[in-house]
């Protein structure tokens, strides 16, 4: 178990490179000079010069690339432009707040999937299975962004229940789980979990039916299994195949959360993303997008090892 | 149960009929006894409804598209009336089955032993640890090697013909009275079919239980079977003893298989070789089904049913030649 995690992990390093070339090269491939927005309108070239060699920008670019790949690796992500504040500050509280939000709408996704899964594959083409299939089809086809709005409209505007944005008392409700701070958490994660609750319900739900059409199935009826008993071994077959779609799911949720955070503003890596991008903060704008997809990466291949240590059926030679 | 001397089976006019876009008439008409102890072999080509009879049995059958009609009975006991936990109690207590292919029908992420003391705990109230214990000493039964490995083992980590073995042991765990094999060895080997075959005849006597096997090969069905039933379209054409049907045969569609088997040298050679194809099954047989393929059908054998002919106890001929040899005897 151990040897194939190890094989996973160097199988994943040659992508982890290359994500950190990418986002090295950001700097360079978006349009227009990086220090436009640092340096005054009319700036003399001796200064331009000086900021040119302060940021080392006057460097080779692969002398370029290990001097910020050994910083990144020390934690120093750079200066953020805008603000002046370390990039790596402002990161550690998005990727927290971030985190939490995914996490949460992720488990909400995932026990509402399961359940609606689990009874529409059950009950195939019997209209608590229409219903169950409808709600996963909204679920993955109503845009976002306008759910969170009508639920702002309704929790907030006019109910006056929960707050419309923000993360609570201090600006982050970083893994802080009293009702001040969750009850800011409540309307985000709610509508993040939609998506996943859609694709695990659908996912779930035909995983049950393929599972039941096969024959063992029968060989558990055979053999005197009441319902219950044929439902835990369903449960365990499709157990591997469920978790892991989860994991890919707060995956996307950690990378997608753009429109979401900003409709909340929730102070999460999607609306730190969107700030960078506006502002043209590069540095910050590398930070946050080396993160995430290092995350991603690794929420990949931490899927791919659980997903083997549950399925006897993998081979682990 | 009252009385003392019913058959093990008793199935009467058995009919099972698939709704669906098209009908399909699996089961027309079958009536059959089996005495405890015996074995029956059900001899016939695909699609002749010899699986849909046995889960009959068992009532594995889709309950919303399946109709079932006739006497099913099993020690005396109504199958078709079972519900519930009475149901389920039949089910791996009363009567067992094994399927053909042992790798489809063990759940792949349960290990061997989980799944054999899975029967044993839900049948017999035993914790697991002494299911497990039983589990053991089934495999010991059905003799794989190294069972306390195999325990532990999970079902696409053994060999097909060891699979067989544990399914086996699965199947008889919990003493069935009944043992449903629906062509348990054609996934197999030669040789690990030979071998599995001896071990079924050999437990089959150790645990005196009788046994339904359903088989494509009629090689097979001498080596395991006390008496033979050829099916075709859904019903039994003849019936007899093995050395009844291999001696003197009477219905033409059996004469047709035994022919193609000697002709066709070899062993485990599937029952293809008479010319044309089974009859569609989407109505009622209202003639004889065997008549488009039979050199002997005259007008009368596709305008009505021929009769079952009873040549003796146990001993039945859906056939109008044979009518006519009885009534010339
Ligand atoms: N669940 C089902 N729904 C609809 N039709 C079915 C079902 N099960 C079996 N049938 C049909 O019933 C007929 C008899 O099938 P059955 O499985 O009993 O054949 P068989 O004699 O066991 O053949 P084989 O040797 O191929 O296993 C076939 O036409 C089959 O298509
Ligand atoms: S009843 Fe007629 S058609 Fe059918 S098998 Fe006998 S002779 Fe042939
Ligand atoms: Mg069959």
């Amino acid at each position: 178990m151990l040897l194939y995690a190890l094989k996973r992990l160097i199988y994943v390093l040659p992508v982890a490179v290359g994500v950190s070339i990418v986002c090295f090269m950001l700097v360079h491939i978006a349009p227009g000079d990086p220090l436009i927005s640092v340096l005054p309108p009319d700036a003399s070239a001796d200064l331009r010069e000086q900021i040119r060699r302060a940021y080392g920008f006057d460097k080779p670019l692969p002398v370029q690339y290990f001097i910020w790949l050994g910083n990144v690796m020390q934690g120093d992500f750079g200066t953020s432009i805008a603000t002046g504040r370390a990039v790596a500050e402002e990161l550690a509280k998005a990727v927290g707040n971030t985190l939490m939000l995914s996490v949460v709408a992720t488990i909400i996704g995932f026990v509402l999937g399961c359940l609606f899964g689990f009874v529409a594959g059950f009950f195939r083409d019997t209209a608590v299975d229409k219903i169950a299939s409808f709600i996963s089809v909204i679920g993955v086809s109503v845009p976002h962004y306008w759910l969170g709005m009508v639920l702002v409209i309704i929790f907030s505007v006019q109910l006056n229940w929960l707050p419309a944005t923000g993360a609570g008392p201090g600006g982050s409700g970083v893994w802080e789980w009293d009702w001040a701070h969750v009850r800011h958490l409540i309307l985000p994660a709610v509508t993040m979990s939609v998506i996943p609750m859609g694709i695990v319900a659908r996912t779930v739900r035909a995983l049950v039916a393929d599972i039941l059409s096969q024959e063992f199935v029968q060989g558990l009826k055979a053999k005197g299994l009441f319902d219950r008993g044929v439902l835990r071994h369903v449960v365990k077959n499709a157990a591997p195949t469920a978790l892991a779609v989860m994991g890919l799911q707060l995956g996307y949720l950690l990378g997608g959360s753009i429109l979401i955070e900003t409709v909340f503003s929730w102070p999460g890596t999607g609306f730190l993303l969107g700030q960078a991008i506006f502002q043209r903060d590069i540095p910050l704008l590398q930070g946050v997008i080396l993160v995430l997809a290092m995350f991603f990466v690794f929420l990949n291949l931490a899927v791919d090892v659980m997903q083997s240590a549950l399925d006897p059926r993998v081979q682990r030679s | 149960m009252t009385e003392k001397d019913h058959p093990l089976v008793r199935i009467r006019d058995l009919k099972v009929r698939f709704k669906g876009a098209r009908d399909v008439f699996a089961v027309n008409g079958v009536s059959f006894d089996l005495p405890p102890g015996r074995v029956l072999g059900i001899l016939g080509e695909s699609g002749s409804g010899k699986s849909v009879t046995l889960k009959t049995l068992l009532r594995l059958l889709p309950e919303k598209r399946t109709d079932i009609g006739g006497v099913v009975e099993v020690e005396g006991r109504d199958v078709l009336a079972l519900e519930g936990r009475a149901l389920a109690d039949h089910r791996g207590g009363v009567v067992s089955m094994i399927f053909q292919d042992p790798m489809l029908a063990l759940d792949p992420v349960y290990t061997i032993g989980e799944q054999i003391a899975e029967s044993v705990e839900r049948h017999e109230g035993l914790d697991r640890k002494s299911a497990m214990k039983r589990a053991l000493d089934m495999l010991e039964r059905v003799r794989i090697p190294s069972p306390e490995r195999r325990l532990k083992a999970y079902p696409h980590e053994i060999s097909g013909g060891m699979r067989q073995r544990a399914m086996i042991a699965l199947a008889l765990a919990c003493r069935p009275k009944l043992l449903l094999a629906d062509e348990p060895t054609t996934a197999l080997d030669a040789t690990v079919q030979m071998q599995i075959l001896l071990l079924l005849r050999e437990l089959q006597k150790e645990f005196g239980m009788g046994v339904i096997f359903v088989t494509h090969d009629i090689g097979v069905a001498v080596e395991v079977c006390d008496e033979i039933a050829v099916m075709y379209a859904g019903e039994f054409v003849e019936t007899g003893t093995v050395r009844d049907i291999i001696r003197n045969p009477k219905h033409p569609y059996t004469k047709g298989l035994l022919a193609a088997n000697l002709h066709g040298a070899e062993k485990g050679h599937r029952l293809d070789a008479i010319p044309g194809a089974p009859p569609p099954l989407d109505v009622a047989p209202t003639s004889c089904s065997f008549a488009p393929r039979c050199a002997h059908a005259t007008d009368r054998c596709r305008t009505a049913k021929p009769p079952a002919v009873a040549l003796g106890p146990g001993r039945l001929v859906r056939c109008v030649l044979a009518e006519e040899g009885a009534a010339a005897a």
